[in-house]
């Protein structure tokens, strides 16, 4: 069986105005191979968590550029994991603040790619995160 | 997930899409639980608001009580092999409404349905689904082959498209079961329509069914009841005239036709060794023989 590509909602919650930066990087994720399922902007939760379910992910990435990750990702990750879907590699981006990022390393964002991030090293990413994820599975 | 629970019904087309023994094995048990949703396939070229007649659709089924199901199909970068699944975003409205949305990418398929579209019908008709929604890019095949997977197949045209082109392409006439002229808030649409139905009836197909023309603004919901009565009428027509067992015959035909193509053909390359075959293909680039006989020469051996 052939390698299945790898599975990523970009999603942009809450009230940001402005996606040019998602979409760049949902180009370069699929020029990687991968199948980018791209909502839009001002996502709720609720929608998030819904189509990370029923496209059956393997990546969310949440984008965000307000300021308001610290309010809105725990309620995205509190969601997934009531809707049975919290395997998800989970993905962060946008205007984050260093001094923030641990608080998302213990919500469960492995990665977390603020301003001047380098769209490669964010592919690099998902595709060794993912690597180690489907050996593990192989088991 | 035959109850439609969205996690699971989600897992299993993505079984489905992994292929090999264990979705086999899925399909197998599921099989004879389907039958019962009414597919509707959407297709038409890029840009005339398929997603969006798709979405306006959804939620007029919803609101007559119907369990709802969407699969969108996108093409998949024939250098990278990635996608950009966007059609959900034109779907937002449907969001909390117990619509279900899959979207898919094509994965190679040359034109045509996604062999993993075909099957994931399967589990959608098995999860219970009354209404499956298959969202289509009109480009060339792929636009026919949906037409063999649903009972009610819609070709979205829109106005300023090239239409008098559009409008007579070969198949997209024989194969639109109700024509939807779309943005109809843009100019040229009389033209189109006019130009619709002058090529139906010019053309009349072998079917006793003349598609009917109806104009939409999906955007705004205009004209998309005239669109759920078309296609309640194209189905009383299949079941007035015992035409729906037809229909099946003729998608199964296929469908079996297809798994047996990309069945025996696996079986064949496996059967080569890679140094073998770039051998075999040197052969050809030198003119030592012709592609018929190294063809002939890999069946041969097979026995």
């Amino acid at each position: 069986m052939a390698e299945q590509p790898i599975r990523v909602l970009v999603a942009k919650p809450g009230l940001d105005g402005h996606d040019r930066g998602a979409k760049v990087v949902a180009r370069a994720l699929r020029d990687a191979g991968m199948e980018v399922i791209y909502t839009g902007i001002r996502q709720t939760p609720e929608m998030i968590a819904e189509a990370a379910v029923q496209e059956d992910v393997d990546v969310v990435g949440l984008s965000i550029l307000s300021g308001a990750h610290l309010e809105l990702f725990p309620r995205i990750t509190q969601l997934l994991k009531e809707k049975g879907k919290d395997d998800v590699l989970l993905v962060a981006g946008g205007i984050i603040p260093d001094q923030d990022v641990p608080q998302l390393q213990a919500l469960g964002f492995t990665g977390v790619f603020g301003p001047g991030a380098n769209t490669n090293d964010l592919v690099k990413f998902v595709q060794d995160e993912m690597a180690k994820r489907r050996t593990a599975a192989h088991r | 997930m035959r109850q439609g629970e969205p996690l699971a019904v989600a897992r299993a087309i993505t079984r489905i899409e992994r292929g090999g023994q264990d979705a086999r094995n899925l399909i197998r048990a599921l099989f004879a639980f389907t039958g019962h949703a009414q597919i509707i396939g959407v297709t038409g070229a890029p840009g005339t608001g398929k997603s969006t007649l798709v979405n306006a659709l959804g939620k007029e089924f919803r609101t007559k009580g119907k369990r709802v199901a969407i699969i969108a199909v996108d093409p998949s970068s024939p250098f990278s092999g990635g996608a950009i699944l966007g059609d959900r975003l034109r779907m937002q409205e449907l969001s909390g409404t117990g619509i279900f949305i899959r979207s898919m990418a094509s994965r190679g398929q040359l034109g045509g349905l996604a062999a993993a579209v075909s099957d994931a019908l399967i589990v959608l008709d098995a999860a219970g689904f009354d209404v499956i929604l298959v969202e289509t890019v009109g480009a060339g095949q792929g636009e026919v082959d949906i037409a063999k997977h649903a009972h009610t197949t819609l070709v979205v045209e829109a106005p300023g498209f090239g239409d008098d082109i559009q409008a007579i392409k070969a198949g997209i006439l024989e194969i639109a079961d109700v024509l939807v002229v779309n943005k109809a808030d843009r100019e040229g649409v009389s033209a189109t329509v006019a130009a619709l139905e002058m090529n139906l009836s010019l053309n009349p197909d072998k079917r006793a069914w003349r598609p009917p023309v109806v104009k939409t603004i999906a955007l705004s919901g205009q004209g998309v009841p005239e669109v759920i009565d078309a296609i309640a009428r194209h189905q009383a027509y299949l079941d007035e005239n015992g035409l729906r067992a037809k229909k099946d015959a003729a998608r199964f035909d296929e469908e079996l036709r297809e798994v047996l193509k990309r069945e025996l053909l696996q079986e064949t390359l496996n059967a080569v060794p890679r140094e073998r075959w770039n051998e075999l293909i040197s052969e050809i680039i030198t003119r030592k023989q012709d592609i018929y006989s190294i063809a002939e020469e890999i069946l041969d051996a097979r026995d």
